[in-house]
């Protein structure tokens, strides 16, 4: 099986998973104390910018299957979206404010877009042809 | 003792990709509507803010992922790594699918009724004797949520599409289906971590 040369999505991605994942323990950690909001801002910028980083390294993928990328991506991103507004919900519900707040809430969007890119990434990575595409038919489930 | 051997034209079946597409849903619709009344009822427990509730779905919840990763990851991957490759196929295409809806709804439902749980008993205070259990639960479930959002998932919907396709590449399934196996044989052994952290936080 011959193999495009592809950015290492799945890599950045977990990376970029990794760092909101540390940010988001380090402040539910100090709940109720005073939070030093410095750490976690760092660790949302850095996971942030890697998936901008990802997503433009993949946009210079030649041929690559974009129409598969975005049917599972826009499929994936209403899922995780749903999931991302259950746990802000649950944030509200505890009377969380202010700075913690925000990081949260922003940690919690670099997810729900992080999480369905790689998704679509793994899918669309093994897209190789039209002809190899999934029959119409029979992904009604999809 | 004669050796038995598999006449060629079987031992090549056994290897070969479907012949064609296989007629399943990748999501089963079938399922969205029970996946929402869950959701609903979630809602309902952490807007309620009662035990009961909290601690029924996170329980349950929690129950079911446990023992789902663990039997996964340390029996049924095991046995799936030992089948044929149409044995795997057929089993994966019922499998997976179901998967897709199961786990994260079971996910949702034990992480957001155990911070609410938690913030009701006030476990994740940093006044609370067990506040270190609770952080070190943190620990474990961030770290199997990166393998589950990063590996596993994208893994079981790639595998879904892959077998979808007129001609299914073999490669790519074993590949998959590897890290697939691999990730869950790693979450089930974290599991038992989980175990230990949430029996403590139970018995105080």
């Amino acid at each position: 099986m011959s193999e495009r040369k592809l950015p290492p999505f799945t890599e950045l991605g977990m990376l970029s998973l990794a760092l909101i994942v540390i940010g988001g323990i380090y402040l539910s950690s100090h709940i109720p104390q005073h939070v030093p909001l410095g750490l976690p801002i760092a660790l949302l910028i850095a996971s942030a910018a890697l998936v901008v980083v990802n997503l433009v390294l993949l946009s210079r993928v030649p041929g690559f299957a974009w129409h598969r990328f975005f049917q599972v991506g826009k499929w994936a991103l209403l899922a995780y979206l749903i999931t991302a507004g259950l746990i802000e919900y649950a944030f509200l519900r505890n009377h969380l404010r202010g700075g913690p707040l925000v990081i949260l809430t922003l940690s919690l969007l670099v997810y729900a877009v992080q999480v369905p890119a790689l998704i679509a990434f793994t899918v669309a990575r093994y897209e190789t042809s039209a002809g190899d595409g999934v029959d119409p038919s029979l992904a009604h489930g999809a | 003792m004669a050796e038995i051997t598999a006449p060629p034209a079987a031992a090549e079946a056994e290897h070969a990709p479907p012949a064609g597409p296989l007629d399943f849903e990748i999501v089963p619709l079938k399922g969205l509507p029970i996946v929402a009344v869950i959701m609903a009822l979630l809602i309902a427990a952490i807007a309620s803010n009662k035990l009961w509730p909290l601690t029924f779905f996170h329980v349950a919840g929690g129950a079911a992922w446990t023992i789902i990763d663990l039997f996964l990851g340390l029996v049924l991957g095991p046995i799936m790594g030992r089948m044929s490759v149409p044995a795997r196929i057929e089993f994966t295409t019922k499998l997976m699918p179901k998967m897709v809806l199961i786990m994260p709804t079971v996910v949702t439902a034990t992480l957001a009724a155990g911070w609410q749980l938690a913030t009701y008993l006030g476990t994740n205070l940093t006044s609370n004797p067990l506040h270190g259990w609770v952080v070190a639960s943190m620990i474990v479930v961030g770290v199997m949520a990166i393998l589950a959002l990063g590996l596993l998932e994208p893994a079981n919907i790639a595998v879904l599409f892959e077998l979808k396709k007129p001609r299914p590449n073999p490669v790519i399934i074993e590949r998959l289906m590897k890290r697939f196996i691999y990730c869950s044989g790693i979450l089930g052994i974290m599991q038992v971590a989980t175990l230990v952290i949430m029996t403590k936080l139970s018995s105080g």
